[in-house]
């Protein structure tokens, strides 16, 4: 395409845009709440697949000690939990100590069990070399004596995971439907746009100008409607993601599981949604072209 | 060069608007096409650009073979060709010289070609100092002449005009078909679709009359009315 073509081409689209005013704004609402909805749930969607992974992924099996075993006997525990294959590391957490994260977790009422009342147990964290080890290093942990349990975050995994692909097929179905309704109400609009220009289209296809040729500036009009739409999604669900970072980091500190940070999450979901505006925009316009480009 | 071989235009409706046409128009020839309305005039001139596509038949348009054209090579056959319409087709927010620019741009022609093509077009139809009017005001002959003038900026080798002067008073459509003279002396082949039967019988040219789909003449240089059918 030659550079004069690309600059009227531009200048088209822009020109369009402007002289469309409401509608242009109408089709850029829609893709507005289009893209806030599809960018939350892609979010929210993103971010449980991370925890639900990473509770996947969680090596660690918390041995938990009968209550009335001695220091000794602790001591020979842990030896013989060093002894079953695939363990890597074992971290004693003491009764007093899983207290405090629960205080940390729960909140203050709980330091009424402090001392003597406390009924929490000692605990051995045991970390397995490779998120398959869990299971078998928990259960030879259970048939050792003093243990009363042995748990293992893989077992929630398989109930989380179902829960996250419905979770999945429920968002991915209702986004679609919201990218549907976007392309729709842009194609209309592109459509009272072409219908405003059908003196000109028809005088371009009489002296030979390429379909190509006409239907250019129409795409980059939705292409611009489409990115347009999309500023006021991206600077909500930043903030909306930063906000929510900051909150629910804190709960989650002390645990293996975290969110995505908003460095490079925010970067990708972005562009991603930016780049949904573009191609929803190009594609609602492309559509309504057709119609008036046959002979 | 235009050929049609036994062109047959069914409409969906059952109108029958060519019934099995055949003819030849020769490179720089001048061709009147007439008869009474309806009688499938426009539909004739139509499927000379392919903005109708015959139900059976050949169409051959230079070296295009129009019944088996593909949409993505309609644009390449328009560039030769030049179309006039009886209500002129001007984009009223461009001034007459962006009017007959439009139609070069539009098929990426060069800047200074462009520059060049309007200059030249302007002057053949005598309309140099309106460049920067808007069509509105301009007299219905002179919004023709830009009309033909961007119809031949392109340099095309037929120029077809379905009813120039059907909105026209007698003295401007002589100088409409001042014009049209002019550019078939320069080797344009030119095919006029006409009810104006002053201009036919002034400006002598083949004439072919169409009624009922069917070419019931072909006459060089006759009358509008057939004098053999009146006796």
């Amino acid at each position: 395409m030659k550079a004069v073509t690309i600059k009227r081409h531009l200048r088209e689209s822009f020109k369009s845009l402007k002289r469309n005013g409401w509608m242009s704004i109408a089709a850029v609402s829609a893709v507005t709440v289009t893209l806030l909805l599809v960018g939350i749930l892609l979010s929210i969607l993103l971010n449980i697949n991370k925890v639900a992974t990473d509770v996947e992924n969680d090596v660690q099996v918390r041995v938990i000690i009968d209550r009335g075993t001695t220091k000794k006997q602790e001591a020979k525990l842990k030896k013989q939990l060093q002894k079953i294959s695939g363990v890597k590391s074992i971290e004693f957490s003491s009764k007093q100590k899983e207290l405090k994260n629960v205080v940390s977790v729960y909140g203050n009422e709980f330091k009424l069990f402090q001392g003597d009342d406390n009924p929490l147990s000692d605990v051995y964290v045991v970390s397995a070399t490779s998120p398959e080890k869990t299971i078998k290093v928990a259960k030879k942990a259970k048939k050792l004596k003093h243990v009363s349990d042995a748990k293992y975050g893989g077992a929630s995994a398989k109930k989380l995971f179902k829960v996250v692909a419905s979770i999945q097929r429920w968002g991915v179905t209702i986004s679609i439907l919201l990218l549907f309704v976007a392309v729709f109400l842009i194609s209309n609009t592109i459509r009272i746009t072409i219908m405003s220009r059908k003196n000109e289209i028809a005088i371009m296809r009489l002296v030979g100008a390429t379909n190509s040729y006409i239907r250019w500036p129409f795409i980059l009009e939705g292409a611009w409607t489409g990115l347009l739409g999309a500023i006021l999604p991206l600077i909500v669900v930043d903030a909306l993601y930063i906000w929510l970072y900051g909150v629910l980091s804190e709960s989650l500190a002390g645990t293996s599981y975290s969110l995505l940070t908003p460095g490079t999450f925010l970067w990708e979901i972005d562009l991603l949604l930016a780049a949904i505006g573009i191609v929803i925009g190009a594609i609602g316009s492309g559509l309504s072209m057709s119609r008036f480009l046959k002979i | 060069m235009i050929e049609y071989k036994d062109v047959v235009k069914e409409y969906p409706n059952g109108v029958v608007a060519t019934n099995h046409i055949s003819l030849r128009i020769d490179q720089g020839e001048f061709v009147y096409v007439i008869g009474p309305s309806g009688a499938g005039k426009s539909t004739f001139v139509k499927m000379m650009y392919h903005q109708e596509v015959p139900t059976s038949g050949q169409i051959k348009v230079n070296e295009y073979e129009l019944e088996s054209m593909k949409n993505s090579e309609v644009p390449y056959l328009r560039r030769e060709l030049g179309i006039v319409f009886q209500d002129f087709k001007l984009l009223p927010r461009l001034t007459i010289f962006e009017n007959i620019a439009y139609a070069l741009q539009v098929i990426e022609k060069e800047p200074a070609e462009v520059q060049k093509r309007v200059t030249k077009v302007l002057d053949l139809v005598g309309l140099a100092d309106k460049a920067d009017n808007f069509p509105n005001e301009l007299s219905g002959g002179e919004q023709q002449r830009i009309a033909i003038a961007r119809a031949i900026a392109n340099k095309p080798s037929i120029l077809i005009a379905d009813e120039p002067t059907g909105n026209l008073d007698p003295e401007t459509s002589e100088g409409i078909m001042d014009i049209l003279e002019k550019i078939n002396k320069d080797g344009t082949t030119i095919v006029m679709a006409t009810h104006n039967s002053l201009l036919v019988d002034e400006y002598k040219h083949r004439v072919i009359e169409i009624e009922d789909g069917k070419i019931v003449r072909d006459q060089e240089g006759g009358q509008y009315l057939n004098e053999s059918s009146n006796d």
